[in-house]
């Protein structure tokens, strides 16, 4: 096993806020990681979006910007029509990405936007404290669904890399898992891909990750990865669900 | 050369002529002629034409442009920019600069498509959340829609700030004669803070949030430093025949050319009125009533909805005038003629407190 103990260039000093045992800092890592080995740190923009990941912004030593809630793919899109030689990527949790901004990542992907999304999925809204968010599982307690997610009253959880995937712009959408260390390499590959496509311009992609909330999951962290593999990757299977190769057009 | 041109599509062009090679646009009557003619005339100038699927995103398509450098424009009417608050707000605290049109229909909710100025408010008070000021630039003719685009990038970029076009349906719809006057057509500011990739310098952050509350206020002390600023120099006024006038009428956009020609009709009869037309709606041009108040004993502010502008008005003149109102609602437009007789009954009931409202 390779050892790497030191700070990728593309994140800079700032400690993390983040609880410990949540998988943000590692999925932070594995961007950074992908940033400084295709050596786009001095031509990335990224676009921190509003939940756990709202400082995003002093943690990549790229361009950032921050988003309204929802908006991201959006705000991601003036940057890359003004600047389509640059490398843009969002970074957006679940209730940010699968309920405000619904309509802004299915349309940003129905364009083909060349941007890249890292979709970092934990099934609750984190920073307001662990609410029902569109992809909580059924059954889940959470501070919204207290008695668990009732489907007949609060709906279904949304399989986003799914419905993404039945749409043509899209060059690749996968989903990965950050439980365990192979899981986590695959999720690095995944993201590496999903960079790589964009600077072949072949449109848009997605990475999304699912994640754990050991906080508001009440767990400790081994037990939140556990319960992640357990319960989450029966929800929403892992793999690539979408590839197109060559360039768009 | 002047030509023949739609009031929307006159800013269209005007803001080609300015530098802005980025728009982000969503169908609604009556400004739909705008994005339609930036469909093929960006294209044309290297520049791009984008239809978001909201106007909730086409107004964060615009932060991200702006964001990164560029001279950037969207529109909308009422209804659109309820949904673009939120934007508007942000890009305000974010402090970037952008062109932002109204092309007023009738409120609230659906209301209708005829002309209206019912939006005096919400572009005035702001519309989104948070202490924060937008300049709202009001054109009266299709020649002042082309002046006041090209005017509002350079204000735009100058203050690091959101720039309202409030136009009216009227204005939007209209054909006249236009002449684009010559300037510089290049993004001249240096935007240091843009994020376009930290190449040969430190990384730049585009952001509103202020989690300590210190910070915060901060950040507010600077935005209102800003907004002092831009109230000291901004604000803008035309004044017609207001110099001996016994009663002075205040209307902006449409409702001032109506008013202007019921000024002249009121001459006719022998009563001294004059008009002060606000072009700045924020900052609004306090300093020109205070100065143009004079001999005058009562004023009248007329708008094309229940009164809003009105408030304004009365703040200027710090009750040392009555302060009577006219105005239609709903997209109806008043005619010289009701202006004329808002005038006489101004005139005639000794500057009561009494509103002559139709």
């Amino acid at each position: 096993m390779v050892m790497n103990l030191v700070r990728p260039e593309a994140l800079t000093e700032h400690n993390f806020h983040y609880c410990p045992g949540c998988t943000h800092g590692i999925i932070h890592r594995l961007v950074a990681e992908t940033i400084d080995e295709l050596g786009i740190i001095e031509d990335t923009i990224g676009v921190a979006s509003v939940g756990c990941s709202v400082l995003a912004y002093n943690y990549f030593n790229v361009d950032m910007q921050q988003a309204a809630h929802g908006r991201a793919p959006a705000v991601a899109t003036g940057i890359k029509r003004v600047l389509p030689d640059r490398v843009v990527f969002t970074y957006q949790g679940d209730g940010d990405l699968a309920s405000i901004g619904c309509g802004e990542i299915v349309h940003a992907a129905a364009r083909g936007e060349n941007i890249t999304v890292i979709f970092v999925n934990n099934a609750c809204y984190g920073m307001t404290g662990g609410q029902m968010a569109p992809t909580t599982l059924r059954g889940q307690s959470t501070t919204t669904s207290p008695g668990g997610r009732d489907v007949m009253s609060q709906g279904y959880p949304i399989r986003v890399s799914e419905m993404l995937a039945t749409l043509d712009g899209p060059a690749y959408i996968a989903r990965t898992s950050v439980h365990d260390p192979k899981h986590v390499l695959k999720t690095k590959k995944a993201i590496h891909k999903a960079f790589t496509m964009q600077l072949q311009q072949r449109g848009f992609s997605m990475v999304e990750v699912l994640s754990t909330c050991p906080t508001n999951w009440r767990m400790q962290p081994v037990e939140a990865l556990r319960w992640l593999k357990e319960n989450m990757i029966a929800q929403y299977p892992l793999g690539e669900y979408k590839d197109m190769p060559g360039t768009r057009n | 050369m002047k030509v023949l041109m739609k009031g929307n599509e006159v800013i269209g062009e005007a803001a080609v002529r300015a530098g802005c090679r980025a728009f982000f646009g969503y169908p609604i009557t009556p400004q739909t002629e705008l994005p339609e003619y930036l469909a093929h005339r960006m294209p044309e100038v290297g520049g791009f034409f984008l239809q978001a699927e909201s106007e909730l995103a086409a107004i964060n398509m615009v932060y991200g442009a702006a964001g990164a450098g560029a001279r950037v424009m969207t529109s909308s009417s009422g209804p659109g920019i309820s949904l673009k608050a939120e934007g508007i707000s942000y890009l305000a605290g974010a402090q970037l600069p952008c062109v932002i049109v109204n092309i007023m229909r009738g409120g609230p909710g659906l209301g209708g498509i005829q002309p209206s100025q019912a939006d005096y408010f919400q572009a005035t008070r702001g519309g989104g959340h948070g202490d924060y000021r937008v300049i709202v630039l009001a054109p009266a003719s299709v020649q002042e829609m082309a002046d006041l685009t090209a005017e509002a990038f350079e204000l735009a970029d100058r203050y690091r700030n959101p720039v309202m076009l409030l136009g009216d349906g009227i204005l939007g719809q209209m054909m006249e004669a236009v002449e684009f006057k010559p300037r510089p057509a290049q993004n001249t500011t240096n935007k240091h803070w843009a994020t376009t990739g930290r190449r040969g310098r430190s990384k730049n952050i585009i952001n509103s949030l202020y989690l300590d509350p210190e910070l915060l206020e901060k950040h507010n002390q600077k935005l209102q430093q800003k907004y002092s600023q831009i109230a000291g120099t901004e604000s803008r006024a035309e004044t017609y025949r207001t110099e001996d006038a016994a009663i002075i009428v205040v209307a902006f956009g449409t409702a001032a050319r109506i008013a202007r020609t019921a000024v002249d009709n009121a001459r006719a009869r022998g009563i001294r009125a004059g008009l002060i037309r606000p072009i700045t709606l924020w900052p609004f041009p306090e300093p020109v009533i205070r100065e143009s108040l004079g001999e005058c004993r009562a004023v009248l502010t007329v708008e094309m909805n229940a009164g809003q502008m009105l408030d304004d008005v009365r703040l200027a003149v710090n009750g040392t005038r009555p302060v009577h109102f006219y105005g239609r609602m709903g997209g109806m437009v008043p005619s010289a003629a009701e202006v004329l007789r808002a005038i006489e009954k101004t005139g005639g009931m000794d500057h009561g407190h009494e509103s002559c409202q139709a």
